[in-house]
């Protein structure tokens, strides 16, 4: 079953396609690849998808609702949350403020009774609290809460954000270059982190990373771009062996 | 921890009450009316530092909101003679020159019709960013300024209001400071606060944590101004006599003085560099006079004291970039800390 689908997506920019007519099916539970060269249009296609740009054309469905030129935040509202590639934490906030930020968007308390504290916004706070530690412990950051958000080292860091994206309550979780930057030992972390957020969260996660370790160990199917447009996919197996993809990262031999 | 500084914050409280006792008894009136000032300004800086300094809006529309207040609670709470005798080029219309209200209830209004203004302003305007936000609320305060100028028979246009009743007091203003303060520090730490900050520290990250910006840059805009309709009510109140001129950009760029030094984000720095700067300016008045050195007499130069101001704000600006307390508060913790640091240096061997 289709949690989230791109109907041939395409994104121009003036005389220039970013992304052509990208066609992609997340399922339940799946972990989804999205790899590529460099401004093969793999973030493009990514903005598309949460509504930072509106596709020139096609169509994105989440939950058979059509949310093509929805506002970034609506998007979210409905459940497809993201990381960034170039990490936006609020950085001049603590690490407990970046997660209950995201809190935010479920309140149903009116400012009035969040200034006035009345009864139903502590009970809310509360909630926010308790939910922002739990997902603070389960991505190891608990007893850190305090520190200001960029004094955290790098890999802590994409962590934070991370748990900041599950404070939304997604269903699709847009992992963009989670590996980025990451030495070999917090890269085998984050591999089984991820697998462990989608069983424990019930998440759907589509991802751009360019580690291939980490791309083929827990990808279901993989997407391959190419100056926007879809190249191949298939399984992990299937695009290792795709003559294609390998033109595309390799360059093609030149017979003399 | 947490009890000594609720005892601390209460025996604080108390001897600023004992010392606005003895200020209001003994004082003269040119002192008193300093310090009611420092209150205003505190009320006016809060809600300037509430839009630009948490929310990070670059608004500089501060002085018509302000307008908006003093002029609806002059109209509200004039008496029906002094309207009359106000109005003698052409009558203030109709149910206005019948009603006087309250002191308190005149505020309220005054400081929702700032709101009423601010949203009409801000639906457009938030739309821009950065600079250009900066130059539409600009633009918007100069219009109601000049719009004010010209509605002869609601605000008696370039004449200004004279004999307005001069309710404002010591309790009058710190305690709508105080009321101020308490709102803003609730505001803040709330999940609307936090929102607020989102905003500031980065619209994309904010948008995509499912925050409306529009919503929420609005909502700040509009607390921001009911507090400075209020701080305008107040102030106009205290001066007893109003007129469009008083409310040009250079009303703006003080209360922005105030914040950028206090610390944009920080509604203790706010605070002190409110009373710092109303009291320096009255303070450094002589500068405006002709001054005596030795066998050298300079002639008046009224508005030096700006100089002084614009120069002391370059030095912020170039080597305080946070101002006095950047996004910080001051704390009792803080200020605890400040001394026990010092200990261990002196008997740790340094000297």
């Amino acid at each position: 079953m289709s949690v989230l689908r791109t109907d041939s997506i395409t994104m121009q920019f003036g005389g220039l396609t970013a992304v052509k007519e990208f066609s992609l099916e997340l399922n339940k539970g799946e972990i989804i690849a999205l790899i590529g060269p460099n401004g093969a249009g793999k973030t493009t296609a990514f903005n598309m998808i949460t509504g930072v740009y509106k596709p020139t054309k096609g169509n994105v469905i989440f939950n058979d609702k059509n949310i093509t030129g929805l506002k970034p935040d609506q998007i979210t509202v409905l459940g497809v949350a993201r990381t960034f590639q170039n990490i936006r934490l609020f950085k001049d906030l603590s690490v407990l403020d970046n997660v209950l930020i995201a809190n935010h968007l479920r309140i149903k308390s009116n400012f009035m009774e969040a200034i006035l504290k009345l009864p139903r916004y502590r009970r809310e706070e509360k909630a926010m609290f308790e939910k922002s530690m739990n997902l603070l412990e389960k991505v190891g950051l608990a007893d850190l809460k305090d520190e200001k958000s960029s004094s955290l080292p790098y890999g802590k860091q994409r962590r934070l954000e991370i748990a900041r994206a599950l404070a939304t309550d997604p269903a699709v979780l847009l992992l963009d270059e989670p590996a980025a930057g990451m030495n070999p030992k917090e890269t085998d972390d984050l591999t089984v982190f991820i697998k462990e957020i989608r069983d424990e969260f019930n998440l759907t996660i589509f991802m751009i990373e360019h580690h291939m370790q980490v791309v083929m160990g827990i990808s279901n199917r993989i997407y391959v771009l190419d100056y926007g447009v879809t190249i191949a996919q298939g399984t992990p197996y299937e695009i290792q062996n795709n003559q294609r993809v390998i033109e595309a990262y390799l360059g093609v031999e030149e017979n003399a | 921890m947490k009890r000594r500084n609720l005892i601390l914050t209460a025996v604080f409280l108390l001897l600023s009450v004992i010392f606005l006792v003895y200020a209001d008894n003994n004082f003269d009136s040119y002192i008193v009316r300093i310090l009611n000032l420092c209150a205003i300004y505190t009320v006016l800086g809060l809600s300037m530092n509430l839009i630009n300094g948490f929310t990070g809006l670059f608004s500089l529309g501060h002085a018509g909101f302000m307008a908006v207040g003093a002029y609806a609670t002059a109209i509200l709470t004039m008496s029906i003679e002094t309207k009359q005798a106000n109005f003698f080029l052409a009558p203030l219309i109709s149910p206005l020159d019948k009603i006087v209200l309250p002191f308190l209830i005149s505020l309220i209004i005054a400081g929702l019709i700032a709101v009423i203004v601010a949203y009409g302003i801000g639906a457009p305007a938030l739309r821009l960013k950065g600079d250009y936000l900066a130059i539409a609320t600009l633009g918007f305060a100069e219009i109601i300024r000049v719009v004010f100028t010209n509605t002869q028979r609601v605000t008696n246009g370039a004449l200004g209001l004279k004999g307005i009743p001069s309710t404002t007091n010591l309790w009058w203003s710190f305690g709508i400071a105080l009321f101020t303060v308490i709102v803003m520090i609730s505001l803040i730490n709330s999940s609307y606060g936090r929102a607020f900050k989102a905003i500031r520290e980065d619209e994309i990250a904010a948008e995509s944590m499912g925050i409306n910006l529009f919503k929420h840059k609005v909502l700040s805009f509009m607390i921001g101004a009911f507090f400075a309709g209020v701080g305008g009510g107040l102030l106009g109140s205290l001066l007893g006599t109003i007129d469009p001129l008083m409310f040009r950009f250079f009303m703006t760029f003080n209360i922005l003085l105030i914040i950028v030094l206090g610390g944009m984000g920080s509604i203790s720095g706010t605070i002190i560099s409110a009373f710092v700067i109303t009291i320096a300016t009255e303070w450094l008045r002589f500068l405006d006079e002709p001054i005596k050195l030795g066998f050298l007499t300079t002639p008046a130069l009224p508005g030096l004291r700006m100089v002084v101001f614009s120069a002391l704000l370059m030095v912020v600006v170039l080597f305080f970039r946070h101002g006095l307390m950047g996004t910080r508060e001051l704390t009792w913790d803080m200020i605890f800390g400040f001394f026990n640091r010092k200990k261990p240096l002196t008997k740790g061997g340094t000297k």
